[in-house]
């Protein structure tokens, strides 16, 4: 009786064992892998503040690319002290900040009516908005380059080649996902609580900023962060409708302007990219969790 | 008004039915008014458009004669159109197989890790989507330069040949859906991971009763139930794969000899630069197919929900 008992219990432990330490061999290898994926995805960035930090002639002495003998802050120095290089920072930093207010403007209230209120057709609204943000920036460049064109032509109103016509433009990029991300979390808040708002004598737009907005903080946050990364590293717009160098961006201004140069200074353009991805990933840095709920959001609510 | 319901519950039923008609009316109405801007944005910047490109795509380098369908039959006839289609589709295609497996993969490991420390490394695996594309696209390029190649740095080390990432078809072909892949893998990690969460444990302590092994859980538990999500995040991506403009604008500009042209930055090419913008618009519209099938797909996912809820 105890000898079977012990038994037993031999054998629960050494299945115990086993199990405990296969599972710390699935810890380790999980490890190993991570670690070559950090390697792999983490690589650019670290070449970036490598080359940042090196000096114009240890660069042009061709040492180990991988390492930085004599690290110097003389690159970030003339950059920031270089009016264009700033110019592009500004323009980035004003499209960024106009584009995400006139996103909330026209997604939070449209998100509240599509997502609460329901009105003659607005299910099929909510879908096509939905279906719209699939349309590729690559596929609307050319049609609304000639727009811009056009509105030159008709109303004397120069689009092309002003910086500030993108805050026009980016909202196409943003609007519709963003009113996604928030017609998910309207929707998710119980419905007793406009019955509740509503008998409490409280009209719509009250509802929407008195008790809508606090409750979906999240929610804003989220598409405020997507709204914001958006916007700062669009490409092909402003490649596409920006020329002169006082106008552009920074990704264009970068790609453009300091690699066209016949001398390629390396160190300088790889400062300018660090400094330049630097807002969204401070961004991402603080707010990870809001960052991660934005990009999932489309997937898990609907 | 809108107290009107609490203080005219008693009243008698015809005064009821107003106040509701009139109050479902203000609701209606104030809907619309909400989303209009919405409406508008779709309508004149994104649905307009969309079709204007359409008809531009029909009109002769001049834009003034109309030709239909002139310009799509001269593209039918044009080798180089072709192989930008064959770019396109091997490009997008073996990008999204990449990364939805790197994802994949990768999502089991940080899933495996203590609750602890999942974030940190969910944290530093996700900067490559963070970082702005153009730029960090700028960085594999120095990293892929012929003279100064961080990486045949590397190679020169154990012995091997450099490598001319750029300068040969095959090399760029390569090179710019290797920058594709580290790109998009950190949104499939992330899609992944939520989803490997809401899987409940239970299935998988049913499973381990039942004498799975970690394959056939990988096989029977988890690919069931993330198959949903796995579906609709290759979906996405492979439109946004497709419609890709800055990797390839930045790392080789459509070169060696056009053959890393995808549609977006070959209609730039043509549109923009070449100032043909028809047909820059009727290459472009080559990306509609996919797109329609995509939306096909993500309509009958939205449906189906909407009729099981």
């Amino acid at each position: 009786m105890s000898a079977s008992a012990q038994a037993i219990g031999v054998a629960e432990s050494a299945k115990h064992g086993s199990l405990k330490r296969s599972r710390r061999w699935a810890l380790i290898w999980s490890y190993v892998f991570l670690v070559m994926f950090a390697v792999f995805f983490l690589m650019p960035p670290i070449y970036m503040l490598i080359m940042g930090l090196k000096g114009s002639g240890e660069i042009a002495a061709m040492t180990n690319p991988w390492w930085v003998f004599h690290p110097t802050l003389e690159n970030f120095k003339a950059l920031l002290t270089s009016t264009q290089y700033l110019t592009f920072f500004r323009n980035s930093a004003v499209i960024a900040v106009a584009v995400v207010i006139v996103t909330m403007l026209i997604a939070v209230p449209a998100a509240f009516s599509l997502g609460r209120m329901r009105f003659w057709g607005s299910t099929t609204l909510a879908t096509g908005v939905f279906l719209t943000y699939l349309i590729p920036d690559s596929l609307l460049f050319i049609p609304l380059f000639k727009i811009m064109a056009w509105v030159h032509e008709t109303t004397g109103i120069a689009l092309l080649n002003h910086w500030w016509a993108l805050i026009i433009i980016y909202p196409t990029l943003t609007v519709p996902f963003c009113t996604w991300i928030m017609i998910g979390y309207f929707q998710s808040i119980p419905k007793e609580l406009d019955e509740a708002a509503l008998i409490d004598g409280a009209g719509y737009i009250q509802m929407l900023t008195k008790i809508f907005l606090p409750v979906a903080m999240p929610g804003m946050i989220a598409a405020t962060i997507f709204a914001f990364t958006v916007s700062w590293s669009e490409f092909l717009y402003p490649m596409a409708f920006t020329v002169s160098a006082d106008q552009l961006v920074l990704p264009v201004g970068i790609v453009t302007t300091l690699i066209k140069g016949d001398v390629y200074n390396w160190g300088q353009i790889m400062a300018a990219c660090l400094l330049g991805a630097a807002p969204p990933l401070v961004i991402y840095a603080f707010l990870m969790d809001y960052y991660i709920a934005g990009l999932t959001a489309g997937a898990t609510k609907g | 008004m809108d107290n009107g319901i609490a203080a005219k519950v008693p009243a008698s039923s015809p005064a009821r039915r107003m106040t509701l008609q009139k109050m479902m009316r203000r609701r209606s109405t104030v809907a619309f008014a909400l989303a209009l801007p919405l409406i508008l944005l779709v309508a004149g910047l994104l649905i307009y458009p969309a079709l204007y490109a359409v008809y531009l795509s029909m009109l002769d380098r001049t834009m003034s004669h109309f030709t239909g369908l002139r310009n799509i039959l001269f593209l039918l006839h044009f080798d180089t159109f072709w192989m930008v289609v064959k770019q396109s589709c091997l490009f997008a295609i073996t990008a999204v197989i990449f990364k939805a497996l790197i994802g994949f993969v990768s999502s089991h490991f940080v899933h495996n890790l203590p609750a602890k420390g999942q974030r940190k490394w969910r944290g530093m695996l996700l900067v490559p989507w963070v970082i702005p594309t153009a730029m960090s696209t700028i960085a594999w390029f120095w990293l892929f330069d012929p003279t100064y190649s961080a990486f045949n740095w590397i190679l020169a080390k154990f012995g091997i040949a450099a490598i001319p990432w750029l300068g040969v078809p095959d090399w760029a072909r390569f090179s710019v859906i290797l920058v594709n892949i580290w790109y998009g893998a950190p949104f499939f990690l992330i899609m992944y991971l939520a989803a490997l969460k809401s899987v409940p444990d239970q299935l998988y302590e049913a499973a381990a009763i039942d004498g799975a092994n970690w394959w056939q859980k990988v096989w029977y538990v988890t690919l069931p139930m993330m198959r949903n999500i796995i579906a609709i995040t290759m979906l996405f991506s492979l439109i946004v794969t497709f419609a890709n403009f800055d990797i390839v604008r930045i790392l080789t500009a459509g070169g060696p000899i056009n053959s890393t042209h995808i549609f977006a930055t070959w209609a730039f090419a043509l549109g923009i630069q070449g100032n043909n913008i028809p047909m820059g618009a009727s290459v472009s519209l080559f990306m509609l197919p996919i797109l329609g099938v995509a939306a096909f797909f993500i309509l009958r996912d939205i449906t189906r929900r909407g009729s099981s809820v």
